[in-house]
């Protein structure tokens, strides 16, 4: 958009230029170098994608045959698909369940109830893995990975529910039960169908989580294909043997994504009609308050008391001696740096994209949106594993540079941005720009003053999401951080793995402080999002 | 310039002109425009007057706000040619982009910046900063007859009415040469609709500006414009003053679409057009023999000594005045006008309004007079 409308911009007033330059014959797609520059971002984010297809199709059918279908594949098949199988459900039921409490029940306390919830998000999977080590130090298994990952993991599914169940028009319900349904069946006909997009969007982030995390697996010694892929790769370096672990856990990414986006049909859940709505109803809990108040209670003191209460054990064992470390600054302030540096590379990378599917919808924005969506679901270790091949193999230059680990948090984390970013520019007509343009002032002008400005509130909630996921990424983190880098989480991760406990807590400690803003401000901001 | 214009009011003769000869300011020659494989303008030609209104009404879909955008300079045709003042903005080889163009423009609920004050909307488009602006934005919300004191509020602390008259403020503010107004009143209720209309209507002659108005609403075009252009599945189906569209509409369609219309059967002969209300006058008929004939409700009264008999239907009453549904007697077969198996017979229901509903009981007979003279339609096919 920029480069096209300098031209006009700079000509002289009443000048005519040529139409291809001009900005109300823009291509159909869009602006034409927004157009480029998406093709570019989306060619960038599918590398990825591409690096799996490349490397399968390198390895030859009889490679593949030799690597895929062989014992520890189908030990490493049956821990991920167990853990997704039990997790999954189970998150789901905890976010349902304990939405429902807190959004439309007379639940005692629900507003602070509401937050707390969310709460657990604050605290990356792996610190939550070391805080229950620190507990059971027998932990480990099946078992262990799904208790960890459920109590890590709910609010996933909690939080979008929560944001539709706040916002549902109480008008159906009160049809409902004015056509003879009592408060259950109202629940389960009229209300439970219309969570199922938030549900099913919940679960997949859930089980896109559970394919993706490495720290919080390998603390307690269960395999899953993540864990099995580093270690593969620390064994024997980008082997054949890596990359075919990876294809495998791209497939059930993909695999999940079809299934996701064929659980939410053709469906469209939205209020039809106009006029305000009112508030919605809650309902008398009666002899269930206490039981509803015993189970969060006891929700929240798994998910958010045992890792608060070891890691704060810790820190008192360690006493002072823990914090007079150099490196605890310097994890810190390194950390810092890649996630503001992360941030505003992903924010500036996903604004042509958001632009281009709000103001040109079309064929194009629809593919567009597509790529996103399949890159969204690359776990860092395949993000990480790609990165690494190409810069050895293409630009040596940049391999382990720390241009290259923020490339990675750029793939990782654009889709939060992205996010973000369409919702505020949803809310940014087109009329304000053509209002700004019949001002006189020419197109780029009007953009920076006028929509740039407007948007600039969404861009940042995109960037502190951003900046969380980044305070938190351990895997691709471990894999393409430059010789010598130390971020709060491969600090706590070196620390841990040594089972210096004591040591490893102040990063903890660290992580979660700089997460609980950024979880607070995702929890708000999902209950804005749902009212749009 | 390419294209030649065709009208002496374009752009080769203004200095020529004599005096009282009121030059067009805009116009719009052969334009079209697709969206995809949707033909939204299909040739579109209109002129517009210095220093008049004109308004541009049509039902939604019609590609109104398509062409009002064209001049605006928000996006350009595909063909055809687009000239404001005698210079060429859009056609084969020319585009001026819409910060280039002396054009003020009203969106429909105002696209006031939700960022920036009253004052500073206004002042956005003005050159002036400090103590030079502030008068200026006060001078303008004065002419839009708000107070100075509004300059520190926020849009939404405004009322629909008041945030409209703050858009026009705005477009004011670089004292344009055209201005456009897309439907700036249809997001207002109906009480605010006219006394804003009315309020922006006298601005806007007093600031002496060349106005275009596009509405669906045709009782605000023929009020508000010197000029209505009815629009109609991309093409303007007639041009002409308020009084002209609304008593000599081109079509049916028109006629339909401007107001509520009886439109009869009838058998023309020379200026004579013989329906169920028996022979009306008609000027400059396009058709002899089997014709429709449109009169307006209001034309047709009820008078105790009138020519025409008819019984009354049914109905509806709506405080200040009363539909009537009117059973007409068929044509009378006389020797004057010999039964035809080709002719009409007419007896058709008519609808009209009257203001006493105590009058028209269902069964009741009444006596209807016609006032003025019909329009007729050849009929179609």
């Amino acid at each position: 958009m920029t480069s096209e409308h300098s031209t006009t911009a700079d000509g002289a007033p009443g000048a005519t230029i040529s139409p291809s330059a001009a900005g109300g014959r823009g291509s159909r797609l869009g602006p034409r170098p927004v157009v480029v520059l998406c093709l570019l971002i989306a060619a960038f984010s599918l590398l990825p994608l591409g690096f799996v297809v490349v490397a399968t199709a390198n390895a030859g059918w009889d490679t593949v045959v030799k690597l895929v279908f062989r014992p520890r594949v189908g030990e490493l098949l049956f821990n991920t698909l167990s853990l997704v199988l039990v997790t999954v459900p189970l998150c789901v039921v905890l976010g349902i369940g304990g939405a429902w409490l807190v959004e439309r029940t007379r639940l005692a306390g629900h507003k602070a109830w509401a937050v707390l919830l969310a709460a657990p998000l604050a605290i990356p999977a792996f610190v939550n893995s070391y805080a229950w080590v620190s507990a059971i130090p027998s932990l480990g298994g099946i078992f262990g990975g799904v208790l960890i990952s459920v109590l890590s993991y709910f609010p996933l599914v909690y939080i979008p529910v929560a944001a539709v169940l706040s916002r549902l028009d109480p008008a159906l319900e009160q049809s409902a039960a004015s056509l003879g349904l009592g408060p259950w069946r109202v629940f389960y006909r009229v209300v439970l169908p219309q969570l199922r997009l938030a549900a099913a969007g919940g679960a997949l982030l859930v089980a896109l989580h559970l394919l993706a995390e490495y720290g919080a697996f390998a603390m307690i010694a269960f395999d899953t294909f993540t864990t099995a892929i580093y270690d593969q790769y620390r064994s024997t370096f980008n082997g054949a043997a890596a990359n075919m672990l990876a294809s495998v856990l791209v497939l059930f990414c993909l695999l999940l994504l079809v299934a996701e986006s064929k659980s939410r049909g053709s469906a469209r859940y939205a209020r039809v009609g106009a006029g305000v709505q009112s508030n919605p109803t809650r309902l008398a809990l009666g002899m269930w308050q206490l039981p509803g108040q015993l189970a969060l209670v006891a929700l929240t003191v798994l998910a958010f008391g045992v890792p608060l209460w070891h890691v704060g054990r810790w820190l008192l064992a360690g006493g002072s001696e823990i914090w007079v470390r150099d490196d605890l600054l310097t994890a810190l302030l390194q950390t810092l740096g890649y996630g503001l540096a992360g941030a505003a590379l992903t924010t500036v990378l996903a604004f042509p994209l958001a632009y281009l599917v709000v103001r040109h919808p079309g064929p194009f924005s629809k593919v567009l949106e597509a790529v996103n969506y399949i890159s969204s679901s690359m776990p860092g270790i395949v993000v990480a594993l790609a990165l690494v091949t190409i810069t050895v193999h293409n630009v040596p230059a940049i391999y382990q540079t720390s241009v290259v680990l923020v490339a990675a948090y750029a793939l990782l984390f654009m889709p939060r941005a992205l996010v973000n970013l369409r919702a505020g520019l949803a809310q940014v007509p087109r009329e304000l720009d053509e209002a700004a343009q019949a001002l006189g002032k020419p197109p780029l002008i009007a953009f920076l003053r006028v929509t740039l400005r407007l948007s600039a509130p969404a861009a940042a909630g995109g960037a502190a999401l951003v900046f969380l996921g980044i305070v938190n990424e351990l895997t691709a983190t471990l894999l393409l951080a430059p010789n010598g880098t130390r971020t709060l989480a491969t600090a706590f991760w070196s620390l841990s793995s040594e089972i210096d406990y004591m040591g490893a807590a102040p990063y903890a400690l660290l992580m979660i402080v700089l997460s609980a803003p950024m979880t607070y401000l995702l929890f708000v901001q999902s209950k804005k999002a749902a009212g749009q | 310039m390419t294209s030649q214009p065709t009208n002496p009011g374009g752009t080769t003769n203004k200095a020529g002109r004599t005096a009282g000869d009121v030059p067009d300011h805009l116009q719009v020659t052969g334009v079209r425009k697709n969206f995809g494989s949707t033909e939204v303008l299909k040739g579109v030609d209109l002129a517009v007057a210095q220093g008049r209104t004109t308004a541009i009404v049509g039902p939604s879909g019609s590609g109104k706000t398509t062409l009002l955008r064209l001049i605006a300079g928000f996006s350009a045709p595909d063909s055809g040619r687009i000239a404001l003042a005698g210079e060429e903005v859009a056609g084969q080889s020319t585009w001026v982009p819409a910060h280039k163009r002396s054009v003020g423009y009203v969106a429909q609920d105002g696209a006031l910046f939700p960022h920036l004050s009253v004052g500073a909307n206004i002042a956005f488009g003005l050159p002036l900063r400090g103590k030079a602006a502030s008068l200026r934005v006060g001078e303008l919300l004065e002419m839009v007859s708000m107070d100075a004191s509004y300059a520190k509020r926020r849009p939404h602390q405004l009322s629909g009415g008041q945030q409209q008259r703050v858009a026009l403020a705005r477009a004011l503010a670089r004292q344009p040469e055209l201005m456009l107004l897309d439907e700036p009143f249809s997001a207002l209720d109906a009480g605010l609709r006219v006394a804003t209309r009315r309020a922006v209507a006298q601005t806007l002659e007093q600031a002496g500006v060349t106005t275009i108005l596009v509405t669906h609403d045709q009782a605000e075009a023929l009020s508000f414009a010197d000029q209505v252009a009815v629009m109609r599945d991309g093409k303007l189906a007639q041009i002409g003053s308020p009084f002209v569209v609304y008593t000599r509409p081109s079509d049916r369609a028109t006629a339909e679409f401007l107001g509520d219309a009886v439109i009869l059967e009838a058998w023309m002969e020379g200026s004579l057009a013989l329906c169920s209300l028996g022979g009306i006058p008609v000027r400059r008929p396009p058709a002899q023999g089997k014709v429709n004939l449109m009169l307006r409700p209001e034309q047709i009264r009820i008078a105790s000594g009138g020519p025409i008999r008819g019984r009354v239907v049914d109905t509806d009453y709506f405080g200040p005045e009363t539909t009537v549904r009117i059973q007409l007697e068929p044509i009378a077969a006389d020797a004057a006008h010999p039964v035809d198996p080709h002719q009409p017979v007419g007896g058709e229901i008519i609808s009209i309004r009257h203001w006493n509903a105590m009058l028209a009981r269902p069964g009741t007979e009444l006596f209807l007079k016609v006032v003025g003279e019909g329009v007729v339609f050849p009929l179609e096919g």
